[in-house]
């Protein structure tokens, strides 16, 4: 699961500390009108997220429980070309866990001699796609509409990317090794 | 109606899982469940105080500073500074997607969002150096970070062409 296992966490803590003091200012310069529609407006978008926050939170923790993470590795590992960076994309949109579990899977797949583009494609695409972040973080915050939007085009990137390491690998690395 | 599909969806895809779980057997549903409540504990108070609190900070930051450097006619000058604020991020998604709703609530305009929490996803310097580094091989890293260059342009210029739905 992307959430660490902790109770307490310094981003956490700075971000109370920052947010604690704007809501000190908007008390102080606009007063408590002011104060308390902001905090009723956000409250009722916070009210609004927690079921979909809660599912998020089971479909993060069951598929971690139903997906084995071998078998991300294995569907990677098979193909090459095109066919690969699309297998890769989709692994790492499926790949459950954070990052403490996600670079040490690319890691493996370079080890075992898989093209740096499809564990290119791997990373991009659990960054910018991966379910846990997206249903957990990103959906609680920004809501539907916008996740759904910036998604529209998403799934390109990680594509692009395996293509673009494939060629600057071709283009540097290549020349480095045969001089 | 857009996010009631969504939320309707989650949790048919949750009851999903519950039923392969329950096939499977052992306590797999039982500690799914469990792990899953512990979780969504866990977040509440996190997601609680960047929703309510970004507001605040809306509030404060003056909109014609944001709307300026971040807003709907800021281009491609905007969009940079979207992206390096989001490689410049540091801690975990509680501080990413806090700062991009306060952003998205005093001004800036989407597709600068969409750099910024892309940016934010791609290049968290914290996370490259104390997770990614570790466990790749630093060509890997430096050759990934390289390759993603464009990404957050492409993502606010994509944006962009497709327009909110």
């Amino acid at each position: 699961m992307a959430i660490r296992r902790k109770t307490f966490d310094w981003s956490t803590a700075l971000i109370t500390v920052c947010m604690l003091s704007a809501a000190v200012v908007v008390y102080l310069r606009d007063g408590w009108d002011r104060f308390a529609a902001v905090f009723f407006g956000d409250l009722h978008i916070f009210i609004d997220i927690l079921p979909k926050m809660a599912a998020g939170c089971l479909i993060g923790v069951l598929s971690t429980l139903l997906i084995p993470r071998e078998l991300v590795a294995r569907l990677v590992g098979a193909e090459s070309g095109f066919t690969g960076l699309a297998i890769a994309t989709f692994a790492g949109i499926i790949m459950p866990g954070g990052p403490v579990t996600v670079y040490p899977v690319a890691g493996a797949f370079l080890a075992a001699g898989a093209d740096i583009g499809a564990a290119l494609a791997f990373v991009t695409s659990w960054t910018l796609l991966g379910y846990a972040r997206v249903l957990v973080w990103e959906l609680p915050f920004f809501g539907a509409d916008f996740v759904l939007w910036r998604m529209a085009v998403a799934p390109t990137f990680p594509l692009l990317v395996g293509l673009l390491g494939r060629f600057i690998a071709k283009a540097l690395l290549g020349r480095e090794k045969k001089p | 109606m857009m996010a009631f599909a969504v939320g309707i969806l989650l949790w048919v895809i949750v009851a999903g899982l519950l039923v392969v779980a329950a096939a499977k057997g052992g306590s797999l549903v039982e500690t799914g469940l469990r792990e899953g409540a512990l979780d969504f504990l866990r977040l509440t108070p996190r997601v609680a105080i960047g929703v309510v609190g970004s507001g605040y900070v809306a509030a404060v930051l003056p909109p014609e500073v944001l709307g300026g450097l971040l807003g709907p006619n800021s281009g491609l000058l905007g969009t940079t500074i979207a992206t390096v604020a989001g490689a410049l991020t540091p801690g975990g998604p509680v501080v990413g997607f806090s700062v991009g709703v306060a952003a998205l609530k005093s001004g800036a305009a989407a597709p600068q969002v969409i750099a910024y929490t892309t940016a934010w996803a791609l290049f968290a310097l914290q996370r490259v150096v104390s997770y990614e580094v570790v466990a790749m091989p630093a060509y890997a890293v430096w050759l990934r970070v390289a390759a993603s260059l464009p990404v957050p342009f492409l993502a606010a210029f994509g944006a962009t062409l497709i327009g909110k739905p």
